[in-house]
């Protein structure tokens, strides 16, 4: 029998991954790629505390959490695409115009 | 479970979404913006009616206990819809002014209004969650309304990432706080919560997602970006209804959530940030030379204000708050909007708002007012507003907050003011074409003024009177 | 049995993750993250959620992946040339900030495994379509509706901005 803390010790360090992946790549899909990462390893948590304590409410904040990543997902890749075509480029730091 | 009481107890929500539904198929029947402005206008109007009418009832819960209603939830969905309405009304003009008039604008609006409604109301984390969202979605859109341009597509990409971001911290918390009770609703996880390591990791979690949300430092980074490059009157929505929304939801958490065994860390945790953010929202004000980014870091200064009412305990004070601000912002970015209308002349610096104080003699005296009540000068809301913040602050004995507060709040005359010294007394540049403001946008801001006034002079006899019937929801 | 298939799909996941950010090809770290989210199925599946196993597949997977690898192609986004971009003190907070997170959830998983030793029994049947299908319509009706305008609220706003409506004002256009 797995313990749940080998669960929740994993989805610790695919959030990680991600936050270090979000922070440290230039190209915006990636980044984007690397939140849908974390938001996963979040839905592994919730899930597995969902099933250790036998509750159903866990599994259905997962179910809407997939719906939220999936409207996330639409209108974000519509601004890369709009980044795109004002810049030609989706690299974060040569988008950068607006600072302070 | 009775499905007609339920829809009743959220109802100003319900209207709404039907409102932005219906506008979303006008759109595609009929290509006439104006019929869409009046509907929209018109559902918001009808759900601040309901809203009004909920707020003096007795309160309770909906919809499985997803939702509360009533007392200062539904408060706080009035300012919501004020914020809303006028930010509908002051729209019309200024979209068209810069080709960005279509339906579908008012229902992306609508939809975030419907999402800081359901935020407003929540009473369960997923509620929470999903209300967040929803007003997060609609507003990187309207973000990103001029993606032609390069401000506007790179300010719409920021808020996106940063705020998907901040929403994997938020979920985060929230499945620890889960994982820690095995409950939901905010009133179970309070009584089943102790303070385990686990508990006190998701709420420092979630905590990170609301600041992010409230624009508090050190997650401040994307509001002066976000800020410029979003048309200017969706700005004022964004700096009012939606913060107006993330604080209700906030002061829910407080009150219903947090266990009093692990109330204080909270407080201590709030007032550091509310602190920082008050520091450091002024300072960087002092040095702006853009007025809109100027008035992003005065809205942090201002997220910081309110910080110190929640840190204290005073929801009625941050209610008040909120209000005042909601319509003196937004006055303040309507006049913006109506100067950014002039064609051929970049409104952006403040140097370009020299001596138009007696060009435009109305809107320079309708800017000074919001202005002066953003200082919180008497006898205007915004002075209110800051008494009783910090007054309730000095009532909790938090004496050193009370006294950062009102230092930091003298330190903005200077950024406030030096607006006013480039509309009246300082020579015009360049002879500049202002347009016509049409009739209903003056009104508008009139009695946005007006009401700046009148909330000022007349507080309402005293905080607790006007909210009495707060208590209405209280665990 | 299932500790090994517990080992080799927690692996899969975090080889597939790391692959992903590490991976100069856009194209390669988004099928990098679908493997990833195959494997999170698998976990899924050991925790006896059928039903989310199925969904993480189909919608994650499947529809939203295909959608970033269908934007990766539509705009043939070149190699990055450098992974990472040459700012040093950057690194210093990444680092500093993901081990306080690390730590962070590390000291508040430490004391869960006595407050939940195993895995509930209830799980056969909770984890079903029965079982979610059940709340879903009554006890989260709420959510569900908000979700409908959530998802109603992205495709419009996907249009609004995807859709290239030309300034008239100043001729600003493309395509």
């Amino acid at each position: 029998m797995i313990g749940i803390d080998w669960y929740l010790a994993l989805s610790a360090i695919l959030f990680v991954i991600g936050i270090v992946g979000v922070l440290i790549r230039r190209n915006a899909i990636v980044v984007f790629m690397c939140v849908e990462l974390m938001l996963n390893a979040v839905n592994l948590a919730l899930l597995s505390f969902s099933a250790y304590h036998g509750d159903i409410g866990g599994m259905i904040l997962v179910f809407f959490s997939l719906a939220v990543a999936a409207a996330e997902a639409v209108v974000g890749l519509a601004i890369i695409i709009a980044i795109f075509r004002n810049h030609l480029s989706v690299d974060i730091l040569k988008v950068n115009l607006l600072r302070w | 479970m009775n499905y007609l009481h339920d829809i009743q107890a959220f109802l100003p929500g319900v209207i709404i979404a039907f409102t932005g539904l219906i506008t979303i198929l006008l759109e595609s029947l009929k290509r006439d913006v104006r019929t869409m402005y009046g509907v929209s206008a018109a559902g918001v109007l009808a759900a601040l009616i309901a809203a009004i009418l909920s707020s003096t009832s007795e309160g309770g819960t909906a919809f499985t206990d997803a939702i509360v209603y009533g007392g200062w939830s539904s408060f706080g969905q009035v300012i919501i819809l004020i914020g809303t309405l006028f930010s509908i009304l002051l729209s019309a003009d200024y979209l068209k002014s810069k080709s960005l008039h279509f339906g579908e604008v008012y229902a992306m609006i609508l939809f975030a209004s419907l999402g800081m409604l359901v935020l407003a109301a929540s009473n369960h984390l997923i509620t929470l969650f999903l209300g967040i969202e929803t007003m997060s979605v609609a507003l990187y859109v309207l973000a990103g309304l001029m993606h032609y341009r390069k401000t506007g597509a790179e300010a719409a990409l920021k808020y996106f990432l940063l705020g998907a971001f901040a929403t994997g911290f938020l979920l985060f918390g929230i499945a620890l706080i889960y994982g820690s009770t095995g409950e939901m609703t905010l009133t179970s996880v309070a009584a089943a919560a102790s303070p385990t390591p686990l508990f006190l990791a998701g709420s420092g979690l979630l905590l990170t997602g609301i600041f992010f949300k409230i624009g508090a430092v050190p997650f401040h980074m994307w509001t002066p970006d976000v800020y410029e490059g979003t048309p200017t009157t969706l700005t004022g929505f964004m700096a009012t209804s939606a913060k107006t929304a993330s604080f209700v939801a906030f002061a829910l958490i407080l009150v219903r959530m947090v266990p009093e065994t692990s109330y204080e860390s909270w407080q201590s945790v709030i007032q550091v940030i509310a602190i920082l953010t008050m520091i450091v929202g002024n300072v960087i004000a002092l040095v702006q030379e853009n007025v809109k980014r100027m008035l992003a870091y005065s809205s942090i200064a201002h997220a910081g204000y309110l910080l110190v009412g929640m840190a204290s305990g005073g929801y009625s004070a941050v209610l008040f708050y909120l209000f005042a601000y909601t319509i003196m912002n937004l006055g303040a970015f309507g006049v913006i909007a109506y100067f950014e209308r002039t064609k051929n002349f970049d409104f952006t610096s403040i140097e370009s708002y020299a001596g138009l104080g007696s060009r435009a003699p109305l809107m320079g005296v309708l800017l000074s007012v919001f202005l002066f009540s953003l200082i919180g000068i008497p006898p205007f809301a915004g002075f209110m507003g800051k008494y009783y913040v910090f007054a309730s602050a000095v009532q909790a004995g938090m004496i050193p907050l009370a006294v950062i507060g009102v230092l930091a709040s003298a330190a903005s005359v200077y950024y406030y003011l030096r607006v006013m010294v480039y509309l009246y007394f300082k020579p015009e540049h360049k002879p500049v074409h202002l347009e016509k403001a049409s009739v209903l946008f003056t009104a508008t801001l009139i009695l946005l003024a007006a009401s700046t006034l009148y909330f000022g002079i007349e507080p309402l006899v005293s905080v607790t009177d006007l909210f009495g019937f707060v208590t209405g929801i209280s665990p | 049995m299932e500790i090994y298939a517990f080992i080799s799909f927690a692996v899969l996941a975090i080889a597939t993750a790391l692959g992903m950010v590490l991976n100069k090809n856009t194209v390669n770290s988004a099928l990098m993250l679908v493997l990833n989210m195959v494997s999170i199925a698998g976990l899924y599946l050991l925790l006896q959620a059928q039903f989310l196993a199925l969904i993480q597949i189909v919608v994650y997977a499947g529809a939203i992946m295909v959608l970033f690898l269908f934007v990766i192609m539509l705009l043939n986004v070149d190699d990055d040339e450098h992974l990472f971009d040459r700012f040093r003190v950057k690194y210093l907070i990444v680092t500093l900030l993901a081990v306080v997170v690390f730590a962070q959830i590390l000291y508040g998983i430490a004391g869960v495994t006595d407050l939940l030793p195993e895995l509930s029994s209830d799980m056969t049947t909770v984890g079903t379509v029965e079982a979610v299908a059940e709340v879903l319509y009554t006890d989260y009706l709420f959510a569900f509706q908000i979700t409908a305008i959530l998802l109603t609220a992205a495709v419009v706003g996907a249009l609004m901005i995807a859709q290239f409506k030309a300034d008239p004002e100043t001729g600003e256009q493309e395509s």
